[in-house]
């Protein structure tokens, strides 16, 4: 179980492949991808989006089930996903949405 | 303080136009990331983790009130409300948003501050001992001389594509508050028997993947010679430094391959070659530097103030802890430095809100000769303050967390971002930093165990100089878990030492206890609380630390 990840251009976000072809901000809602087919695909629409200066540096992060939700399996990502540790007011967790993210 | 010329401030408003121009450019599409990568990295705009990060250089980490106000500001309009000051003494914003980059640059030009020579393979930021221009103890300033060196090192076009980076520190003391001697090129000032000023020079320091000390090339260097012999290490090193791996391109590798005889050599030939050239530097330029470091009128020490402060040190115990530890000699009577520690208990060290800043600018106004130091341990001095304005400066920090009374204790610890922002970390340093400081807060516990430097890295690049700390802490990856490596024994100091790995490393959850074990063995083992942590060791090694750790000596 992968997703394709990346910063966006403009301002940095962290973000990742959608279920549709838009970036999204919030883990939870991002692409799950299972085989080498639909990582494939993922790659090119993530090339694409570079080209379209979406997005820079997409790459694909595993991920696995934890807590009823998608987690990603390394720490780095997971911090990715919601923010400094120590910081719980600054990155993704501080949204008031994204508490399951 | 030096203030820029005209040529400086239309270099650096240029500069700032070509950036907005280049982002337009990258926005539009006209650039690749690839073309646009070195060009924002030029004006020290970094992707971490999370979001870009914005480095901004304190040249020898001066700054007044006004730039320090500035950076509040745009702290709080660009970024997420704080700073992040660093062992390099810069300062680094770790939310801004790219096309907000040059409305930034702009802000910090109004106050004469950049971005770059921030990153890259050029000369990085010159600095220097934090109480440069005030300690008792010092030879001379060395910040004049750190200038002519930005001066001469600012775009020059021969050192713009090094083989890497390359970092320069002066020290104007003989206790080295700087680290020179883990720098490219360290520099420390002196005076011949007739009085004159040189400089030791030490070349080939360097921490990351591979620590080095630097060598001492010249025990006295004249201050005439300072830029032709500085043009001469670099032209040697320029020349012969690997560039085939980046990893083994940095000076020290160079002098470690060809040997402090061979490299000397080809140092004098070169400095030979550009002696007495242009690069000679007239008494005038240094005089006409040195006047914008003159120091400030200080005030005569008034019949009474000595008494007036001990007795306002008897009444308030607390007052009396923080001047014995956040006070520095000063050279003028009645005088001290003042370290406001950024390391308050349990909160990410170096980290400073725009409150806060803005908290020592006024402080700095109102007592301090509108002068601000970022220190390379990640906390900001007051350089010049009275000794009698001592209890209302504690009062007014106190009120904004700032009071900490821990500079150079256990508490006052260095630690790069790791985890929790850097792209290139293995492991997080900023929560390990808090849970010790957590661990040792007890002020009368801190005080017991005396001067003890913690330093923390979270990776081989060593940011947090782990290699130097008394205990330093790597933190690594292990099949996915965050691992933390333990070194005894470095010191960043007049005496420099790379620390040892002690043995195997701790998890996450083990590190806090392991640092706690090896600081109760130094309790058990000093000969009296005047032996401090790495006198101790120097005095017993490493195996009653191995032993309590692991059972094993
Ligand atoms: C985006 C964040 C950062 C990146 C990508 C980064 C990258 C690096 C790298 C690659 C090295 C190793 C250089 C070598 O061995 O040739 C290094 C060394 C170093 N960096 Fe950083 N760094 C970052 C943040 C910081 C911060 C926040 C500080 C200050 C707290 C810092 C201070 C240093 C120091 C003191 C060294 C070791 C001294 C030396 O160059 O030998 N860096 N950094
Ligand atoms: S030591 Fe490693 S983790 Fe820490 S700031 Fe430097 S590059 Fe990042």
């Amino acid at each position: 179980m992968k997703a394709l990840t990346a910063n966006r251009l403009i301002d940095g976000e962290v973000v990742w492949l959608g279920r549709a072809a838009a970036w999204v901000e919030i883990l939870a809602e991002a692409r799950v991808l299972e085989g080498e087919a639909a990582e494939a695909e993922a790659l090119a629409l993530g090339a694409a989006a570079v080209a379209g200066r979406l997005i820079v540096d997409p790459y694909l992060i595993d991920l696995e089930r934890a807590d009823g939700g998608l987690q990603p399996v390394r720490l780095r990502e997971r911090i990715r996903a919601h923010g400094p540790t120590m910081r719980p007011d600054l990155g993704k967790q501080a949204r008031p949405h994204s508490s399951a993210a | 303080m030096y203030r820029y010329d005209e040529f400086d401030e239309s270099f650096v408003s240029s500069r700032v136009a070509q950036f907005r121009d280049q982002v337009r450019r990258r926005l539009s599409g006209d650039l690749s990331e690839d073309q646009f990568k070195p060009l924002r990295l030029m004006n020290g705009v970094y992707l971490q983790l999370h979001a870009y990060m914005l480095r901004v250089a304190i040249p020898y980490g001066t700054l007044n009130a006004r730039q320090m106000r500035k950076l509040a500001e745009v702290a709080r309009t660009y970024d997420r409300g704080y700073g992040h000051f660093t062992t390099r003494q810069n300062i680094q914003f770790n939310w801004p948003r790219l096309q907000d980059v040059p409305d930034i640059l702009a802000e910090l030009a109004e106050v004469e501050m950049h971005a770059i020579q921030t990153s890259g393979n050029c000369i990085r930021n010159v600095t220097a001992d934090h109480f440069a221009g005030a300690a008792a103890d010092e030879v001379a300033d060395p910040r004049p001389y750190a200038e002519i060196l930005r001066q001469w090192s600012s775009l020059h076009p021969e050192f713009s594509f090094l083989p890497r980076k390359f970092k320069i520190a002066v020290t104007g003391a003989a206790h080295d508050r700087a680290a020179v001697q883990v720098h490219d090129i360290g520099l420390q000032l002196v005076r011949d028997e007739a009085g004159s000023i040189g400089f030791t020079v030490f070349v080939g320091g360097g921490l990351g993947r591979t620590p080095m000390v630097a060598r001492k090339v010249r025990d006295f260097l004249p201050e005439t010679d300072l830029l032709a012999y500085t043009e001469a290490i670099l032209r040697v090193y320029n020349r012969y430094g690997r560039r085939d791996n980046k990893y083994k391109a940095r000076v020290k590798i160079l002098m470690h391959e060809t040997g402090l005889d061979t490299l000397r050599a080809d140092i004098e030939r070169e400095f030979e070659e550009v002696r007495s050239g242009v690069l000679d530097l007239p008494k005038a330029e240094v005089d006409r530097i040195t006047a914008y470091f003159a120091p400030p009128p200080f005030a005569q020490e008034e019949a009474g103030d000595a008494d007036a402060f001990a007795q306002a040190l008897d009444s308030d115990p607390a007052l009396a802890v923080f001047a014995e530890r956040n006070l520095a000699p000063h050279k003028a009577p009645g005088y001290a430095s003042l370290t406001i520690s950024l390391k308050p208990i349990g909160e990410a060290p170096g980290d400073a809100s725009a409150e806060q800043m803005e908290l020592v600018a006024d402080l700095a106004e109102t007592f301090g000769h509108d002068e601000i130091r970022v220190s390379h341990e990640q906390n900001l001095v007051l350089p010049h303050v009275r000794r009698a304005d001592v209890p209302e400066i504690f009062r007014r920090l106190r009120g904004a967390g700032l009071a900490e009374a821990n500079a150079g204790l256990i508490t006052d610890i260095i630690a790069c971002p790791g985890m929790d922002y850097c792209a290139l970390a293995t492991a997080r340093s900023i929560p390990v930093a808090q849970r010790i400081s957590e661990r040792f807060a007890a002020s009368g516990r801190q005080q017991e165990i005396g001067d003890l430097k913690v330093k923390i890295s979270g990776c081989i690049n060593a940011c947090g100089h782990h290699h130097v700390g008394h205990i330093g802490i790597l933190g690594v990856e292990k099949k996915g878990e965050e691992y933390y490596q333990i070194t005894l024994g470095g010191s960043g100091d007049e005496n420099t030492a790379i620390g040892q790995i002690v043995g195997r490393g701790f998890s996450y959850d083990g590190i806090v206890d392991a640092v706690e074990t090896v600081v109760d063995t130094y309790l058990g083992l000093r000969q009296s609380p005047q032996e401090d942590f790495l006198a101790a060791y120097r005095r017993v090694g490493d195996a009653p630390f191995k032993e309590a750790l692991y059972g094993t000596a």
